[in-house]
C-alpha cells in the first residue's frame, strides 16, 4: 500500500501538450506512472509522448474512454482553477495541481466546490507525489527515491527532494512522499496526509517537513500527539532565520503578527513528542532515534 | 504588496465605502492648501498623517493635529523626511479631524486554516489588534464569509451587534463590513482592515448626525493576482522598497536583503530557507534570501549574482541548487559567466545535485570553483571563507 497513488492509478495529464505538461509526462511515463490520457481542448484525437498517450478535448471524455481516476494540472494560472473543476465535475477523485501562481481567492470556491464532489484536491503550486516503484504524479525527480515504508510530507518542493535524497542516502525508503504546496490556501493539509498515513498499513514512520507560515504544523502536531503515538516521527522546518512581514519565496511563508514563526511550529512538534532536525541530514538519524528500525 | 492609506482609501471610495475626504501632500505648501480648504470648510482641526508602510507611525510621530493652516504647514515639514523604522516619509495626508464618538476594529482576511475570508470585528478598536488578541481574544468576533456568496447580511448583522451596534449605524456596519469583502474580491486582496471604524458626529441638515466611517485603511494585495490588475501596479511604493527588489522582479528571481555577510542563492523557496538556517546555525548570518526559482537558465543566475554583489557587506557567497526542473550545468554555465564579468571577488562554495549534477561539476571543476557535497559542508566552508574575509559571519 501507499497513499494517494499506487500501481491502481489512471492518470490524465491536463495540459500534456504543453512544454512542461509534456517534459514531465514523459518522466512519469519511465518512472513506471500508468499515464492513460492527456487533455488540450482542440487537440483531442491526437496521440502524445511518441503515440503513446492519447489525447482528448475534455477530462470527461478522457474518464469515460480510459478509466482515468487521477489527475495532473500543468496548465497556466489563469486556467488551473477551471482544470480542477473540470475534472472533479468529470468524476476524478484525486487531483494534483502543480502550477503556480494561481491568485489565493480564486481558490476558496474551487476547494470548497472539491470538497462537495467527495474528491481531494493536492495543491496548488505543489510538486506532486510519488510512491517509489509504483507511480510519481508531478515534478518530484524519480531518481531520488527508494521503496520503504517513511511516509513524507512537506510543503517545499526543492527541500523535499533534498531530505528524500538524504533518507534515500541513509538506507531509508519511502512508502510516499507527498508535497502539499507552498501557497496560503492549499486542497490537502498536512492533517489531512497524516490521516492518511496513519491508516496505511505499509506506512510505519512519518517525515514532516514544514516551514514559516501559517499554522498547519501546529494542527497537524497536535493531531499527532492524539493519534499517532507509537509511529516513529521526525520533523524539520525551515525558516528559523526568516525576519518578520517578509514574504519567503512561497505565498504563504510569512511570518505575520508575530505568528507563524519556525520557533512556534518547533515547540509545537515538540510539545507533541516529535523531534525537529537541525538539519535535514539529522532526519534519518532522528528517525531511527524515534524508533524507526526499517 | 502592501499599498498605502491613501491609495487604500481610493480603492475604498471606488467601492462606495464611507471614508472623510483627503489630500495627499509632498511638500509643507502643498499641506498648508490642503488644510486651509478643509478649516474653511468648517474642520475644526485637521490630522496629517505620514504615509509610510511599516506600523506604529503614530507612536513614531508621524500623525498630528493641528488647528491652523500655519501650524498644519509646520508640523508637515517635521514629519516630511522624518525616519519611521528605516523608511524616509515622502507623503503626508491631510484630512478633516474627525470628532469620534466611538472606535472599532473591523477586517477581512483570507484565513488559511479555515479556507475562508474572515471577518472580524472588535469593539476595541484604534488599538493594535494584535494586542486585543493577546490580552482579550474574547473581544474579537470573528466570522466566516461564505465560501461562494461572500458575506451574507445576516452575518454582517450578528457581527454589528456582537460589537454592540444597532440602529442607523448597524445599517452602515452591515454596508461597510459587505463592502470590504467586496473590496477583497475586486481588487484580490488578502487583508483589507479599518481600524478605527469610527462612530463620528458631524453637521447634518437637521443638527447633529452620528455615522460610521472608515478613518483609517490597511490593505495588503495578493502579488500572484497582480498580472490580473495592471492598474494596481502604479500603487507600489517603490520609496520603501530596496533598489535590488525592482531588479529582481525584472529577472523574476524571489530576493529579500538582509543584514548578515553570506549571500545565497539557491533554487527553491524553502530550500533557500534552509540554507539561511544552515549558514546561521554554522556560525555565519545571511546576507540574503534568494530563490532563484524553477528552470533557471543562465542569464537568470548572473542576475542573481549581480543581485549579492550589490550588497557591499556580503564577504562570501554560498550557491545550493537541487536540480529538478532546474539543471544544474545550467546553473554553472551562469556562475562561470557571471564570474567572469564580476568586479568584485568574493570567496565562492557551490553545491550542486540533481539533474545533471555531473555535467555541472566538470564545468565547475574546470573553472576551479570550490564545490561542496552537502550543504552542511557548503554552509561550513562559506562561513569560513566570510570570517577569513573579515566578516565574522555578521558582526560587521
Amino acid at each position: 500500500m501507499s497513499i494517494l497513488i499506487d500501481r491502481d492509478t489512471r492518470l490524465v495529464v491536463h495540459g500534456m501538450t504543453g512544454r512542461e505538461g509534456e517534459f514531465h509526462s514523459r518522466q512519469m511515463l519511465e518512472y513506471g506512472t500508468n499515464i492513460v490520457a492527456g487533455m488540450t481542448p482542440g487537440k483531442g484525437g491526437l496521440h502524445a509522448l511518441d503515440n503513446r498517450v492519447p489525447v482528448f478535448d475534455t477530462i470527461a471524455d478522457a474518464v469515460r474512454e480510459t478509466g482515468a481516476n487521477t489527475s495532473c494540472i500543468f496548465v497556466p494560472a489563469a486556467g488551473a482553477p477551471d482544470s480542477i473543476l473540470e475534472a472533479v465535475a468529470s468524476g476524478i477523485k484525486t487531483v494534483f495541481c502543480i502550477t503556480e501562481g494561481i491568485p489565493a481567492l480564486d481558490m476558496l470556491p474551487v476547494v470548497e466546490v472539491v470538497s462537495q464532489h467527495g474528491a481531494r484536491l493536492i495543491g496548488p503550486n505543489c510538486p506532486g507525489a510519488t510512491s517509489p516503484g509504483r507511480a510519481k504524479v508531478g515534478i518530484i525527480p524519480g531518481s531520488i527515491h527508494r521503496e520503504g515504508s517513511v511516509g513524507v510530507v512537506s510543503r517545499s518542493g526543492t527541500l523535499t527532494y533534498e531530505a528524500v535524497q538524504v533518507m534515500t542516502d541513509a538506507g531509508i525508503g519511502q512508502s510516499t512522499c507527498v508535497g502539499i504546496g507552498g501557497d496560503p490556501i492549499v486542497g490537502t493539509t498536512f492533517l489531512d496526509v497524516l490521516r492518511l498515513f496513519a491508516q496505511d498499513a505499509e506506512t510505519e514512520a512519518i517525515v514532516l517537513i514544514g516551514e514559516i507560515g501559517g499554522s498547519a504544523e501546529e494542527e497537524a502536531a497536535a493531531w499527532a500527539a492524539e493519534h499517532l503515538r507509537g509511529v516513529p516521527m521526525a520533523a524539520f522546518i525551515a525558516g528559523r532565520t526568516a525576519p518578520e512581514g517578509k514574504r519567503m519565496g512561497h505565498a504563504g511563508a510569512i511570518i505575520s503578527g508575530g505568528r507563524g514563526t519556525a520557533a512556534e511550529k518547533i515547540a509545537a512538534l515538540e510539545a507533541a513528542g516529535i523531534r525537529v532536525a537541525g538539519s535535514p541530514a539529522e532526519l534519518p538519524a532522528l528517525l531511527r532515534e524515534a524508533g524507526y528500525r526499517g | 504588496m502592501k499599498i498605502q492609506e491613501a491609495d487604500a482609501k481610493s480603492l475604498l471610495v471606488a467601492q462606495g465605502l464611507p471614508v472623510p475626504p483627503w489630500t495627499v501632500a509632498r511638500t509643507p505648501t502643498d499641506a498648508r492648501a490642503a488644510a486651509e480648504t478643509y478649516l474653511a470648510n468648517g474642520a475644526g482641526r485637521v490630522v496629517i498623517k505620514a504615509q509610510v508602510l511599516v506600523g506604529g507611525r503614530g507612536k513614531a510621530g508621524g500623525v498630528k493635529l493641528a488647528g491652523s493652516a500655519a501650524e498644519a504647514e509646520a508640523i508637515a515639514s517635521r514629519i516630511l523626511g522624518m525616519d519611521i523604522k528605516g523608511i524616509t516619509v515622502r507623503k503626508v495626508l491631510v484630512g478633516p479631524a474627525a470628532v469620534i464618538v466611538k472606535e472599532f476594529y473591523l477586517g477581512a482576511i483570507l484565513d488559511r486554516a479555515t479556507r475562508r475570508i474572515v471577518v472580524m470585528a472588535s469593539a476595541e478598536g484604534g488599538v493594535e489588534i494584535e494586542e486585543v488578541a493577546r490580552a482579550t481574544p474574547e473581544a474579537i468576533h470573528r466570522i466566516e464569509a461564505h465560501p461562494l456568496l461572500g458575506l451574507l447580511d445576516y452575518q454582517a448583522r450578528e457581527l454589528a451587534f456582537a460589537v454592540g451596534l444597532g440602529g442607523p449605524t448597524m445599517r452602515d456596519f452591515v454596508k461597510i463590513a459587505r463592502g470590504l469583502v467586496a473590496t477583497m474580491r475586486a481588487y484580490d486582496a488578502d487583508l483589507v482592515e479599518i481600524n478605527p471604524l469610527g462612530i463620528v458626529r458631524e453637521r447634518g441638515s437637521d443638527g447633529q448626525v452620528e455615522r460610521l466611517t472608515c478613518l483609517d485603511a490597511k490593505i495588503t494585495l495578493d502579488d500572484s493576482a497582480l498580472p490580473r490588475h495592471p492598474d494596481l501596479e502604479q500603487l507600489r511604493d517603490l520609496d520603501s522598497e530596496d533598489p535590488a527588489d525592482a531588479e529582481a522582479r525584472l529577472y523574476d528571481i524571489s530576493f529579500i536583503h538582509l543584514d548578515g555577510t553570506i549571500g545565497c542563492m539557491v533554487n527553491g523557496a524553502g530550500l533557500a530557507m534552509t540554507t539561511m538556517d544552515l549558514i546561521k546555525r554554522a556560525g555565519g548570518e545571511p546576507a540574503n534570501f534568494l530563490d532563484i526559482g524553477g528552470g533557471a537558465k543562465a542569464d537568470r543566475v548572473a542576475a542573481a549574482m549581480r543581485l549579492i554583489l550589490a550588497d557591499p557587506k556580503v564577504e562570501a557567497i554560498l550557491v545550493n541548487i537541487f536540480g529538478g526542473i532546474t539543471r544544474g550545468d545550467e546553473v554553472a554555465r551562469g556562475l562561470i559567466e557571471a564570474r567572469s564579468r564580476q568586479e568584485r571577488e568574493v570567496p565562492m562554495v557551490v553545491r550542486i545535485v540533481g539533474t545533471n549534477a555531473e555535467e555541472a561539476a566538470r564545468l565547475l571543476e574546470e573553472a576551479r570553483f570550490e564545490t561542496a557535497a552537502n550543504l552542511d559542508e557548503a554552509a561550513a566552508i562559506a562561513v569560513a571563507a566570510a570570517r577569513a574575509a573579515g566578516g565574522a559571519g555578521g558582526a560587521a
